[in-house]
């Protein structure tokens, strides 16, 4: 026992280490270079940043909370952004058709797209590494049927499987269930539909990895090779998944938008921008474009900076394609 | 291009420097150096891998690749400047007078592409022959390169040949327009030991078939000791030693030569023990102050460490060492 | 070459197969058909009578079997909710999805394609530099949103941009449906009349604006493995015209991985005309989907999922037959196994 405490104590110790030595490399590194080289990429971070944080804080942020029935005023409904004629200086950007200003519904909206974007990409992740360590490791069937399932889904583009999966959960579920846990059906949707990657870059390295002696070595001194694995295998493809995650978390926030704006995806009483866009394209042709443009020119805004900041990492990390 | 002047060198490198900036400053790959290539003359250059002896190849063919650039020096053929012509203009002279052979034959030719296709497609670039009469020309310079059955390998595609039938392709697309020069960048490093020397012949005969000057660059002394006429030795970006071939195998002068000399077995030669050169070549971002080759110099003293030594003519051969500071023909340096 | 096509064909009825077995799967095991065909008035009896009807009791394989003979002639049977048979559903909206999409993919491939080779060969030109920041606009902004814009700008607005910048500069483009059709035997044609060509504008503009962007940063990116390679510099060091060089030689190189995802792309484009479809309305596939998964047709969702499966196919295997003529190495290597991955 007390063998097995030192070297969970020496594992420890050693991600600790880990952890600085990468820290101290980054800031040294090639990658913080270039950053602070690129005015695009501090720009698209700060960005990112803001969105994240100001969906974090939504309640501090917004100016008004759309879900308080006692601070929406119908008499409020469509007005435009106030640097427009009949603007009104307590909404900024205008109110929706149900008098709720949307800056406030924009903010609480990214915080639901981001929560189900960053969700769906975090479990996307660790499915993927997951397959992708045991079909690397294990090899033989497992790794052909995991593989074969992968060529085939990758047949199929990822809007459609989520659309899918989605529209199965509602013909599985009953309509009451279905309103309740519809985040967690969005993330599996979506997460479902992404985890490809990840997978086939983790099991080439684990193959690599596999047939290390170090391997053979931890076995030999009875540490579950899969564990010693993880470790030596996650530090190579750190890299890669961190390119992958960050335009999948593009991807996953656009996926999101266009189920939510199908009228499939994120239910209208706690609206992502997605949902914003829909319920907004109705008023379109009635000249309220703002109920629908703020929330895109947001979506957009916030995908674009996503993908400057995945393009750069991906560059920064593979000096080859630069 | 006229052949003037009898005594001008076909080829004169003088001062090249060649340099790869970086986003941590400019790295200096070929750091001023100089030689010339009689017409008909084999030059070997030999040196470890990032040495600089194949962007110096490259720099003489106008191929570097961005961000590669030739930063000083020139670069005559012919006695005509062609390191600053235009592209199209270099491009003229490239495979019409300077012609040039790759290491790895199996990626050097195109895949998608039948042999002839790019050998008819080399010829018409060059000449005003006839579609036919390219493939007539074709057929036969795949004849003297050695193809068997050439009518019929002529309409094959490259990976319908195997390694060394490759090179012997690479070889005659080299030769399509018979150049006056031609660079061979490590031609034999990636086939199989049995058929460098065959490729070696090869090149060697046609070379003088044709009159063409060879600039064989390789990291193999073997074979730059059977084919060359005369070598350059370069280490860290600089030649640190040149001369007749004969005097430079038999009587290296710089300790980096009689390093790259002791670790191959000479026949004829009795040597007690095969020496090796302890530890690697230098960064090219981290060359030592003086001599580059101080810190793995088996005689280096207090001066190898201080300043850079040049070129010097020791008898026949010239070499950069500071062992050599009190040769008496002191004024016979080429800057 | 026939043993490869061959090996691709099975390939390809392999997929098709699962494909099937999850629609059948949908279509028999997600809720209770019965319960899905009849009303609330049906005694036991009667739905047990329905049930040896229908086979629904029979063996597994024998059901599976039966689903995929009916799918193979075409019957997909009963929409739950238009009490209709799929099969002619399907047919009222397949023409209008298949016009959309191969205007889309001509768009997308004869603009996609020259600026993917152009920025590869002019690497740090100028309008290199806007085609790319342009091309990640295009990827971060999506399909649906730019459906919006286009119609704002030239639906809703553009008289009064007219109206303001004083000249005709925006036209009024339709914004919803397909305009009038012309029926050619059971196809709708909207390529025959001047308000179903207009209708096609920007529809087909929002749908191939992001696999426009999508294959010209795959063409360049492929353009510049290419110009890496030791036989692009061989050729360049044979004296060789740039022209020959990049077009003869890169262009050609660079097309046996573009062929590849190029056709997946397209695929793509099929699948994601349902969005641009519910955006302009647009009496297609995608729409008959969509709808069918907010009401729960469940044969209808099936049978799209057959429907989009085997166009995937069909375009996979067309795919690897040109990817076949083009590289003479498969040609060569008749033991090759199957698979360019």
């Amino acid at each position: 026992m007390a063998v097995g405490e030192n070297q969970q104590a020496g594992v420890r110790r050693g991600f600790a280490t880990h952890l600085a030595d990468g820290v101290r490399r980054f800031f040294h590194g090639d990658l913080w270079h270039s950053f602070t080289r690129s005015p695009v990429v501090m720009v698209s971070a700060v960005i990112t940043v803001v969105f994240v944080a100001s969906a974090i804080f939504a309640p501090l942020v917004a100016p008004y909370d759309p879900f308080d029935l006692a601070s929406i005023d119908l008499l409020d409904s469509e007005i435009p952004p106030i640097w427009i004629e009949g603007g009104d200086p307590r909404f900024l950007l205008g109110t929706d058709d149900q008098g709720r200003g949307i800056l406030s519904t924009m903010i609480y909206g990214a915080r639901i797209s981001l929560g189900v974007g960053f969700a769906s990409v975090l479990f996307a992740m660790v499915l993927g590494v997951g397959l992708g360590l045991l079909s690397g490791y294990l090899g033989g069937t497992v790794d052909a049927i995991i593989m074969r399932i992968a060529d085939v889904q990758l047949t199929f583009p990822a809007i459609l499987i989520a659309l899918l999966i989605d529209g199965l959960s509602r013909t599985v579920l009953p309509r009451d269930l279905h309103g309740e846990i519809w985040f967690y059906v969005l993330v599996l949707a979506i997460g479902l539909s992404f985890w490809v990657q990840y997978a086939r870059t983790v099991r080439g390295s684990a193959m690599v990895e596999r047939s290390k002696e170090y391997v053979q070595a931890a076995q030999v001194i009875g540490i579950p090779p899969l564990l010693i694995m993880l470790r030596h295998v996650l530090p190579n493809v750190m890299g890669p998944v961190l390119v992958i995650a960050t335009i999948n978390l593009a991807i996953a926030v656009i996926t999101e938008a266009t189920l939510s704006f199908l009228g499939v995806g994120v239910p209208p009483t706690s609206p992502s921008l997605g949902t914003l866009i829909r319920v907004g394209n109705d008023f379109l042709f009635s000249g309220s474009w703002w109920i629908t443009i703020f929330p895109g020119a947001a979506l957009a805004i916030l995908v674009l900076a996503v993908n400057l900041l995945g393009d750069w990492l991906r560059d920064a990390l593979n000096p080859k394609l630069r | 291009m006229s052949r003037t002047g009898t005594n001008q060198p076909l080829l004169q490198v003088e001062n090249l420097r060649v340099e790869i900036p970086g986003r941590r400053g400019t790295l200096v790959a070929v750091d001023d150096i100089s030689f010339a290539i009689g017409e008909g003359e084999v030059l070997g250059v030999v040196g470890e891998s990032g040495a600089g002896k194949s962007l110096t190849g490259a720099a003489v063919i106008g191929l570097l690749e961005p961000p590669c650039r030739i930063a000083g020096g020139q670069i005559l053929f012919d006695s005509r400047r062609i390191d600053n012509l235009p592209y199209e203009k270099l491009r003229r002279i490239r495979g019409r007078h300077i012609g040039m052979v790759f290491q790895d034959p199996l990626t050097s030719l195109n895949p998608l592409y039948t042999v002839g296709r790019q050998l008819t497609e080399t010829i018409l670039t060059h000449s005003d022959l006839s579609e036919k009469g390219a493939r007539k020309r074709a057929l036969e310079l795949l004849q003297e390169v050695g193809i068997p059955a050439a009518e019929r390998r002529i309409d094959q595609y490259p990976h319908e040949f195997s390694g060394g039938m490759r090179q012997r392709v690479v070889i005659a697309l080299a030769l399509c327009a018979s150049p006056r020069l031609i660079i061979a960048d490590e031609p034999t490093t990636a086939l199989d030991v049995s058929i460098q020397a065959q490729i070696i012949t090869l090149l060697k005969r046609l070379c003088r078939d044709h009159g063409a000057a060879v600039m064989l660059v390789t990291h193999d002394m073997g074979v730059i000791a059977e084919t060359a006429d005369r070598v350059a030795v370069m280490y860290a970006g600089r030649i640190v030693e040149i001369g007749p071939v004969a005097d430079v195998v038999l009587r290296a002068r710089h300790p980096y030569t009689e390093g790259l000399m002791g670790s191959i077995p000479l026949v004829g030669h009795d040597v007690d023990r095969l020496t090796q050169i302890d530890g690697a070549m230098p960064r090219l971002n981290a060359i030592p102050a003086g001599c580059a080759f101080n810190p793995r110099c088996p005689k280096a003293f207090e001066r190898c460490r201080q300043a850079r030594p040049e070129l010097e003519t020791v008898e026949a051969t010239e070499a950069a060492c500071w062992l050599y500071e009190e040769a008496p023909e002191r004024s016979g340096t080429d800057g | 070459m026939i043993a490869f096509v061959v090996r691709r064909l099975l390939q390809s009825i392999g997929v098709m197969l699962a494909v099937g077995l999850i629609a059948f799967s949908l279509f028999n095991y997600v809720g209770d058909p019965i319960n899905n065909m009849v009303g609330q008035d049906t005694t036991l009896e009667q739905r047990q009578e329905l049930r040896e009807r229908l086979g629904l009791d029979d063996p597994f394989f024998v059901q599976y079997g039966r689903f995929l003979v009916n799918a193979v002639q075409g019957d997909f049977g009963i929409s739950y909710r238009h009490r209709r048979p799929v099969a002619d559903l399907i047919t009222e909206r397949v023409p209008a999805t298949l016009e959309l999409s191969f205007i889309a993919a001509v768009l997308a491939l004869f603009i996609g394609v020259p600026m993917g080779v152009y920025t590869g060969l002019h690497r740090r030109g100028a309008l290199s530099q806007v085609f790319l920041s342009v091309s990640l606009v295009g990827v971060s902004l999506p399909t649906f949103l730019i459906g919006i814009l286009l119609i704002l700008v030239f639906g809703v607005m553009s008289q009064d941009i007219n109206a303001a910048v004083g000249f005709y500069l925006v036209p009024q483009l339709p914004t919803f449906g397909r305009g009038d059709t012309v029926q050619l035997g059971w196809w709708s044609t909207g390529f025959l009349t001047k308000s179903g060509l207009l209708a096609l504008i920007l529809p087909s503009i929002t749908l191939a604006l992001f696999q426009m962007t999508l294959i010209m940063r795959l063409v360049r990116s492929e353009m510049l493995e290419v110009l890496r390679t030791d036989y692009i510099k061989f050729a360049r060091a044979r004296g060789l015209t740039n022209r020959a060089v990049n077009f003869g030689h890169a262009l050609k190189n660079t097309l046996v991985p573009v062929i590849t995802i190029t056709g997946l792309q397209l695929g793509s484009i099929i699948a994601f005309s349902l969005i641009t479809e519910q955006v302009f309305q647009w009496p297609g596939m995608g729409l008959l989907f969509i709808q069918a998964i907010n009401e729960v047709d469940i044969p209808v969702m099936a049978s799209y999922l057959m429907m989009i499966g085997f166009f995937f196919v069909f375009i996979n295997l067309v795919v690897d037959l040109l990817y076949y003529v083009v590289d003479p190495r498969l040609r060569a290597d008749k033991a090759v196994s199957g698979g360019h991955q």
